[in-house]
């Protein structure tokens, strides 16, 4: 008796857009059955984890708080995923975000301009291009693989970080603590929600996925992405230059991780720290997925996968949780996706025979 | 004639049901074979042929139905117990490997008793006994298509088979090769072994097969001799409707160069690949040039540098009338009047999973004028889409309908109408009606042929000869790279293009195909 997988003849539509909830749904049990046996009571843990976290305004803001750099560096990397260009780096580029937009921030820390904190987002744009444009060149000029040189210059950025934050970006005054000075007033986001650490941020990064949708759907160049990762030979048909398109979409993930480095760093930590981020680069790629590569998805997946942070930290104070949780929910996550997806189109086939190739 | 043996069939099946999600790709076929005979199984595209052999050889469960071997009923559950039984099976596509030597493609695919023994002599003795000259050391990239083919037979011969199945053997191959191949089928089935023949090349099987099986649709139509059929009766009984043949208007307008290519000459880019020499041609206002050859000669690689998704080394190489046009990007050679219709049509002339009008904008969008600052423009792309639905009468219920949702005729309907409504001066395509259906393929024809008599040129690079023939003024011979000159469709024989097709003067010097009268 052999289970095989067989195609189905026609994927349903409308399972595509419900895979995310039905993957939200059986994380939610299988994490249920786990509580239950780490003789923890699943209900209390389930509503310590994912409703009292959001039970209070402020619990909200700081959701959003958390929810931003993910919705905007997966907008970023889910218009090279549809292109087929696996920016695997965000993590890199946004903490070489924060290194430029904080480096412009510390080298005019005693100047008041209103110019400091739109400079700062440049560079913080700037910086994360930077990063994403190494890839590029090589993927361009040498055709190597962009997974590995974006994930391998991952560790160089961090270990960059580490260098400069050990030496020259050191406060002075800092007593050898591995931090940067305070940033002063001119170089902090505006505060959207009074008493919260909600910036300004966030709106922004809202307005960067309707126009990333306007990019993507109404737009030769996201009509050329879209082609361009379905079917190249159709691409070199159509006349799109491939080469143009490996820069668009590094440089647009590159610069929107960038970007959500320097919204870290100007807006909730305030200075340059050891850890700028924790894991956002690499848990945007879920957010990424998990929205089916389409913006208004992705701010929705942002939102959930902020939850899990968030309730990561709420059940480690209440309820004694390891925070290994969250990795486990974020890894059921995207296990219970890609399954689904598989069984939309496929179906599962029992007693079938093994078919051999001559 | 049929050689007179035994009276119990080698293979029969009966109401034999396959149904795939969607299609019943068999539906209660019966088949029978004799010992000896050459059975042809006849069909068009899709019929159920592949399907049908795909059970036969074991690949391939069916829902319902039975075999019977030899008079017994047998279960045949993958292809190593059809070979065991004696089944043995020439693929249309070969699985050899380009950097090894015959002998040890040979001893691959082969059990390893007879591996482990004189293959050498094997080989020979083999390859003298059916006139398949095959050298077991030469390497097989080195070998020509119907070379490649004989290591296969020979394969399957080295396992003293009752019975071969061989699968559009002859599409890859010249009238030639074709001569020589036959003569080895006709002597094994003098052996007592028994063929199954498949193809759709009617004056094939008229010439080869003492019975023929008729196929459309998944079902059995008809059963015949094709010594006692034309191949026209056995046509309408393959597509079941009565076949038209274009009409051509002759010389009705004056003929100026339009498309001059001269000294073409470009590397290609993959390692097995054909390299193009130094190709001269010109494509006239107001008439077909049609470019004949066998796969693999160089087509795809002439047609990648007609549309420009590779560039010319000179500027001046590729002209439209007197602009060069040898370092333009596609786009650009669709603003000069050139439009291209590429061989696949899914992945390549239009995206599996994009919607129609979608794939209208594809290569519409330049010469149309789609865009406005970087922007689609949605609703003139749907009006074209409807348009090309209409004119060209592409049978989908909406707009929105995805590529890979229409049959092959009807996408391949709906490409030449995108590219046609372009009102182009010049069109390239290359296999216009490869896997089409023959009521398709007779409204491609024609709608080529309209448009040269519009004054367009036309270059249609195709395999199939009869269609080249129908609609070709002039035709011209792509062998190895090399482009012949072109001749008078009227004035060249079907036996003169196939010489030229397998490269004649190459071929002499090897003595490969010495044999031929």
């Amino acid at each position: 008796m052999l289970v095989s997988l067989e195609l189905r003849p026609k994927a349903s539509k409308a399972m595509v857009y419900q895979s995310p909830l039905i993957a939200v749904f059986m994380t939610l049990i299988t994490s249920m059955v786990m509580f239950w046996l780490m003789d923890t009571d699943p209900f209390l843990a389930i509503n310590a984890y994912f409703i009292e976290p959001v039970s209070t305004l402020d619990g909200v803001a700081e959701l959003l708080v958390k929810a931003t750099p993910l919705i905007l560096i997966a907008l970023g990397l889910s218009v090279g995923f549809q292109a087929n260009i696996w920016n695997i780096g965000a993590e890199g580029q946004l903490t070489l975000g924060a290194i430029f937009s904080g480096g412009i921030a510390l080298a005019y820390f005693d100047v008041d301009t209103p110019f400091l904190l739109p400079a700062m987002l440049v560079f913080g744009v700037l910086g994360g291009m930077f990063w994403a444009a190494i890839p590029a060149i090589l993927k361009v000029r040498y055709n190597t693989n962009e997974i590995l040189t974006s994930l391998m210059l991952t560790y160089v950025g961090l270990l960059l970080l580490s260098y400069l934050i050990h030496g020259p970006l050191r406060d002075p005054d800092g007593f050898n603590f591995p931090e940067s000075r305070l940033f002063h007033d001119s170089a902090l986001l505006p505060i959207i929600i009074e008493g919260s650490r909600l910036h300004i941020g966030f709106l922004l990064t809202l307005f960067i996925a309707v126009l990333t949708w306007m990019l993507l759907i109404k737009h030769i160049i996201g009509f050329q992405i879209r082609v361009i990762g379905m079917a190249p030979a159709a691409a070199r048909f159509a006349g799109f230059k491939q080469k143009k398109l490996i820069w668009i979409t590094l440089l647009f993930s590159g610069g929107a991780a960038g970007l959500a480095g320097a919204f870290e760093v100007s807006g909730p930590i305030g200075q340059i720290v050891p850890v700028i981020s924790p894991g956002y680069g690499f848990t945007a790629i879920i957010v990424a997925f998990l929205g089916r590569l389409h913006p208004l998805g992705v701010v929705l997946a942002g939102i959930l996968m902020a939850l899990t942070y968030l309730g990561g930290d709420a059940a480690q104070i209440t309820m004694n949780l390891p925070n290994a949780v969250t990795g486990v929910f974020q890894g059921m996550l995207l296990f219970f996706l890609l399954a689904s997806d598989v069984l939309i189109r496929y179906r599962f086939k029992i007693g079938s025979i093994k078919k051999e190739t001559t | 004639m049929l050689p007179i043996m035994s009276k119990t069939p080698m293979l029969q099946l009966f109401g034999v049901t396959k149904r795939y999600p969607g299609v019943i790709a068999n539906n209660n076929v019966d088949l029978k074979i004799m010992p000896g005979e050459i059975h042809a199984l006849l069909g068009e595209n899709g019929a159920g042929k592949s399907t049908l052999v795909k059970y036969i050889y074991g690949v391939q469960k069916a829902d319902s139905g039975t075999l019977e071997w030899c008079g017994k009923q047998t279960k045949i559950n993958n292809p190593k117990m059809a070979r065991k039984l004696g089944i043995g099976m020439v693929f249309q596509h070969f699985s050899l490997f380009d950097a090894l030597t015959v002998k040890e493609n040979i001893s691959l695919g082969i059990s390893s008793k007879i591996a482990n023994s004189d293959l050498d002599k094997e080989i020979i003795n083999i390859s003298k006994k059916y006139g398949l000259p095959l050298d077991p050391d030469r390497y097989v990239h080195t070998l020509s298509v119907g070379e490649r083919q004989r290591i296969e037979v020979v394969r399957c011969l080295l396992q003293d088979p009752s019975m071969l199945i061989m699968d559009e053997p002859t599409s890859v191959l010249t009238p030639q090769e074709v001569e020589l191949l036959f003569r080895t089928l006709r002597q094994l089935s003098a052996d007592g072994v028994s063929i199954l023949y498949i193809s759709h090349k009617l004056q094939e099987i008229k010439d080869l097969c003492h019975t023929a099986t008729i196929m459309r649709m998944g079902e059995v139509v008809a059963t015949c001799n094709p010594d006692h059929e034309t191949p026209y009766s056995m046509a309408e009984m393959m597509m079941g409707k009565n076949i038209s043949t274009p009409n051509r208007v002759e010389d009705s307008i004056n003929k100026s160069p339009a498309l001059i290519i001269s000294d073409l000459s470009i590397q290609s880019e993959k390692s097995y690949g054909t390299d193009l020499k130094n190709i001269n041609f010109t494509v006239n206002t107001g008439e077909v040039l049609g470019i004949a050859g066998i796969a693999g000669n160089g087509q795809k690689e002439l047609m990648a540098a007609l549309s420009g998704e590779v560039l010319a080394e000179r500027p001046d190489s590729i002209k439209i009338a007197n602009e060069p046009v040898g370092l333009f990007y596609p786009n650009q050679r669709r603003h000069a009047g050139m439009v291209f219709v590429p061989e696949e049509r899914l992945g390549h002339a239009a995206v599996p999973m994009m919607s129609l009008w979608e794939n209208a904008f594809l290569s519409g969008a330049t010469k149309m004028n789609f865009k406005k600052n970087g922007f689609i423009r949605v609703a003139d792309v749907k009006d074209y889409t409807h348009d090309i639905i209409k004119k060209f009468g592409v049978k989908t219920p909406n707009i929105q309908n995805i590529a890979s949702s229409l049959s092959g005729g009807n996408l391949q309907k709906f490409i030449f109408g995108r590219e046609i409504l372009q009102n182009p001066r010049i069109i390239v395509a290359i296999q216009p009606t490869w896997g089409v259906d023959a009521g398709s393929a007779a409204a491609i024809r024609q709608s080529l042929i309209d448009l040269a008599s519009k004054g367009c040129a036309v270059l249609v690079i195709s395999q199939d000869l009869e269609e080249l023939f129908e609609i070709s003024d002039r035709l011209s011979v792509i062998y190895d790279g090399k482009l012949s000159p072109s001749i008078n469709t009227k004035s060249i024989s079907l036996k003169q293009l196939g010489l030229m097709m397998g490269g004649v003067s190459v071929f002499s010097e090897k003595g490969a195909i010495e044999n031929v009268s």
